[in-house]
């Protein structure tokens, strides 16, 4: 078992969020707040994911648009779109997600490592997938999904 | 204990302590016979050495207490003074320096302090320090002088410094008791006893020693008896049936404490380990406070109610105060269009109390320059001494406050500078002589408020720099042509200085021509939005000027629009704006310039350089500003102007590094972020 599948195990509350029609998840220790959408600066000169910088509160953060960091087909924000500020190595990073409106409990054993499915765009930025009943959530692997560099 | 938690609060007072030795010391060195100095640095010292038995870091405590003993010396006049006993002061300053920098960065504190320790055991002795003895001497000596301290075998010895303390309360009329307590052998919390015992002493008096310490005390770690040494103007009676009072006390003897035969006239069987050295640092520091209050005004200017606090908290006041001042704006502008003349005053009122908090946010983060200017004069002593020079320090204006960002990056600078003045602008006595100057040189180190900035002078009345010899250099080395060194004025001939790969030194010495030069002076402090210039005159000296803004966290900038994005050019390297016709642009190979005033400038096109989205839109004018990098210079093309404002600086944060001309970002009025452009970047 990796060691963040080890992490995952110790704590059970998750934040879920939708992309696309999937349900994906990040510990919630991992996870500072969730904002509505506000205005967005571009930067310029920064990976295509990279959507710009906010205020968050006086604190200048990068803005990562995770449909774009999963190669998903784009889609127009709305009302329920939702940004996650994530907090992880020392770095805040916000999450430009379909909506965000579910905290659940995880048991340790409903966490299975990532299917090994060649060829899903994203399973790479997966550390391991959650049944809950008749839902599937994705755990989403911050520290991949943060690296710039692929 | 728990000593993570102090480690901090002792680094920090470790380091005040070495510099208070330091200043000490050569204050000392100029005036040598006054032996109250003495008594100051002794009493640092005597805190770091209590400070750091407390926290455990015995090579500190044991140097620090060989230090201890040297003074001890000159103190009772067995040692002279003279520069070569306190140049080995100043090693051993070194040494502990070393070892609270190294705990600082997460070391141990641990240094091999064999030589300074011997040279210290030689002075104390009464020699003369002499590096010659060989190692095997050295060794037996440095572990003579460990044992020496443990071989009292006494309950209660005095240090030097305890009898000082005792000596004095007594002049003044106090009384110094000894008091054995005894619990009884069927007590049940004798640390809740002992504390109760204390808290009676405590109201009576000054307890400046107890046998076990403290922290044994509070950790149980002793049988039935204590004792502990009270300075107080009470009787010995009423102390007696105070304590006596504390219930589960089964015997008090009370003994006067006579330091002149040292007779303890009541014999108790405390172990004999444990007797020396272990304070915590309050009970330390409240005897140091004792005795400065007792040795009257002077260091009572030390006693300023501060506390610290660190500059991230102070950052996250600040952004929580920007968000209020954001929505102050909003607030003034609903009220504005109310126009409800309550709310109008309120909101009046609010807009005034919160620029009044501003500022004192941003005076909270402004450190007095003296933290930089204070290790001068130890290094302008030291390099002296290594140059045969006759030198004099002045420092002027060091309570001069400047941003904690910039007073971290501008002590090498200066340390430069001063090298540089010392090696090549104050020549050697005997040349200073010859040309009717005083054989001692003299630095003068400056820093003064004036407008927005902060400028730090650094002058000598050394030999100036020799004009044509510049020129020669500067021509030789390819920086300058012979026809342009004919039309430079006499600043920019000294500038020349600051050109990389430039040195006048005639031969490299030890101290300057490292590879280092001034060119890296010059890169810092305009890294810091500052300038440097020089004005000399040879023969009767030169001064290096440095100007800096008060802050960093606050800069003034041009707002400029591209299309709908807003970039913010730091002022600092503005040269000015123009509106030009497109017609005016020429053209060099592929590149778009211009003529500014006879000069031809490049155009960089910033929408094309930020890849800015939307339409070209065909207009007859451009806006251009015009920016610098040393003496290059750019015309940026900007859709339009905004207008000049003061911004609060901001970082990208850690996920987006080195983003191509953005040097960082600042939230604007209406609570959106503005980036700042890095034209050193723009311009190759």
């Amino acid at each position: 078992m990796s060691e963040m599948v080890k992490d995952v195990l110790n704590q059970t509350k998750f934040i879920v969020f939708q992309l696309a029609d999937k349900e994906y998840a990040i510990p919630v220790n991992q996870v500072r707040s969730i904002e509505k959408l506000q205005h967005i600066t571009r930067v310029p000169g920064t990976v295509d994911f990279v959507e710009g910088v906010i205020n968050l509160r006086g604190v200048v953060t990068p803005i990562v648009d995770m449909r774009k960091r999963f190669l998903l087909p784009e889609a127009a924000y709305t009302e329920s779109t939702r940004i996650i500020i994530v907090a992880f190595n020392e770095m805040e990073v916000g999450f430009i997600v379909d909506a965000a409106n579910d905290v659940l409990d995880l048991s340790a054993d409903s966490i299975e490592p990532q299917p090994d499915v060649v060829g899903a765009i994203e399973a790479e930025y997966i550390s391991s997938v959650a049944k809950l009943e008749k839902r599937l959530l994705i755990l989403v692997h911050l520290e991949k999904v943060l690296n710039p560099i692929d | 204990m728990e000593m993570n938690q102090y480690l901090e609060v002792f680094i920090e007072e470790s380091r005040e302590h070495l510099q208070a030795c330091n200043e000490h010391i050569l204050s000392l060195e100029k005036n040598p016979e006054d032996l109250t100095i003495v008594n100051e640095i002794f009493r640092s010292a005597h805190t770091l050495k209590g400070m750091s038995a407390t926290m455990g870091y015995e090579d500190l405590a044991h140097l620090t207490h060989m230090m201890e003993n040297v003074l001890d010396a000159i103190r009772n006049e067995k040692v002279k003074v003279t520069p070569d006993v306190l140049d080995v002061v100043f090693l051993s300053i070194d040494d502990l320096e070393a070892m609270v920098e190294s705990i600082a960065s997460g070391g141990d504190g641990k240094r091999n302090i064999t030589e300074v320790a011997d040279k210290l055991k030689q002075i104390e002795e009464g020699e003369f320090p002499h590096s010659s003895l060989d190692n095997s001497d050295a060794k037996t000596e440095v572990a003579a002088a460990v044992a020496a301290p443990e071989r009292k075998p006494s309950k209660n010895e005095y240090d030097q410094f305890e009898q000082t303390v005792i000596q004095q309360s007594k002049d003044q009329g106090f009384e110094c008791f000894e008091i054995s307590i005894s619990l009884r052998s069927d007590c049940l919390l004798k640390a809740a006893r002992v504390y109760m015992v204390f808290e009676v002493l405590e109201k009576s008096g000054e307890v400046i020693r107890s046998n076990p310490s403290v922290e044994k005390l509070e950790e149980e770690q002793f049988d039935d008896e204590f004792t502990v040494t009270l300075i107080t103007k009470e009787s010995s009676e009423d102390i007696h049936s105070k304590i006596m009072k504390v219930s589960e006390v089964e015997l008090v003897e009370i003994a006067f404490v006579n330091l002149e035969e040292t007779v303890h006239e009541v014999i108790n069987d405390a172990p004999p380990e444990e007797t020396k050295d272990i304070q915590l640092p309050e009970a330390a520091k409240k005897s140091t406070e004792e005795a400065a209050k007792s040795s009257g005004p002077k260091t009572i200017a030390s006693n300023n109610k501060t506390i610290r606090v660190s500059i991230e908290r102070l950052d996250s006041l600040m952004n929580l105060f920007e968000e209020l001042v954001i929505d102050r704006g909003r607030l003034e502008q609903i009220s504005r269009e109310l126009d409800h003349p309550e709310l109008h005053e309120t909101v009046e009122r609010m807009s005034r109390i919160s620029g009044d908090l501003q500022s004192i946010i941003l005076n909270m983060r402004m450190v007095p320059v003296e933290t930089v200017f204070n290790r001068f004069p130890r290094m302008v002593r030291q390099l002296a001494r290594d140059l045969n020079k006759m030198i004099n320090l002045e420092v002027i204006g060091a309570e001069t406050e400047l941003d904690r960002t910039v007073i971290d990056e501008i002590g090498d600078p200066l340390v430069h500078l001063l090298r540089n003045a010392m090696d090549h602008g104050i020549e050697k006595p005997e040349i200073r002589k010859a040309n009717g100057k005083p054989e001692e040189g003299t630095i003068q180190l400056k820093a003064y408020h004036s407008g927005n900035h902060v400028f730090i002078e650094i002058e000598d009345d050394g030999a100036g720099i020799n004009k044509e010899r510049v020129l020669q250099k500067a021509i030789s080395k390819g920086i300058i042509t012979e026809q342009t060194a004919q039309t430079l004025t006499d600043r920019q001939v000294f500038e020349l200085i600051f050109a990389s790969g430039f040195s006048t030194a005639e031969a490299i010495s030890d101290i300057s021509g490292r590879g280092v030069g001034l060119d890296v002076v010059k890169s810092t402090i305009e890294s810091l939005g500052g300038t440097i210039t020089i004005d000399s005159k040879e023969g009767s000296g030169s001064i290096f000027s440095i100007q800096l803004p008060l802050t960093l966290s606050i800069i003034s900038v041009m707002l400029t629009e591209i299309q709908k994005e807003k970039y913010a050019i730091p002022l600092s390297s503005i040269i000015e704006t123009a509106i030009i016709k497109k017609s005016d642009i020429l053209h060099a190979h592929n590149q778009k310039v211009i003529d500014f005033r006879g000069r031809v400038v490049p155009l960089v096109e910033l929408k094309e350089v930020f890849d800015v989205p939307g339409g070209e839109e065909e207009n007859e004018f451009l806006s251009l500003v015009i920016v610098r990098k040393g003496d290059k210079m750019a015309a940026l093309i900007v859709d339009s102007f905004i207008g000049q404002q003061e911004v609060v600086l901001k970082s990208l944060g850690n996920y987006l590094t080195n983003v191509f001309a953005i040097s960082g970002a600042t939230i604007l009025g209406d609570g959106q972020v503005a980036l700042i452009l890095d034209c050193n970047a723009l311009i190759k």
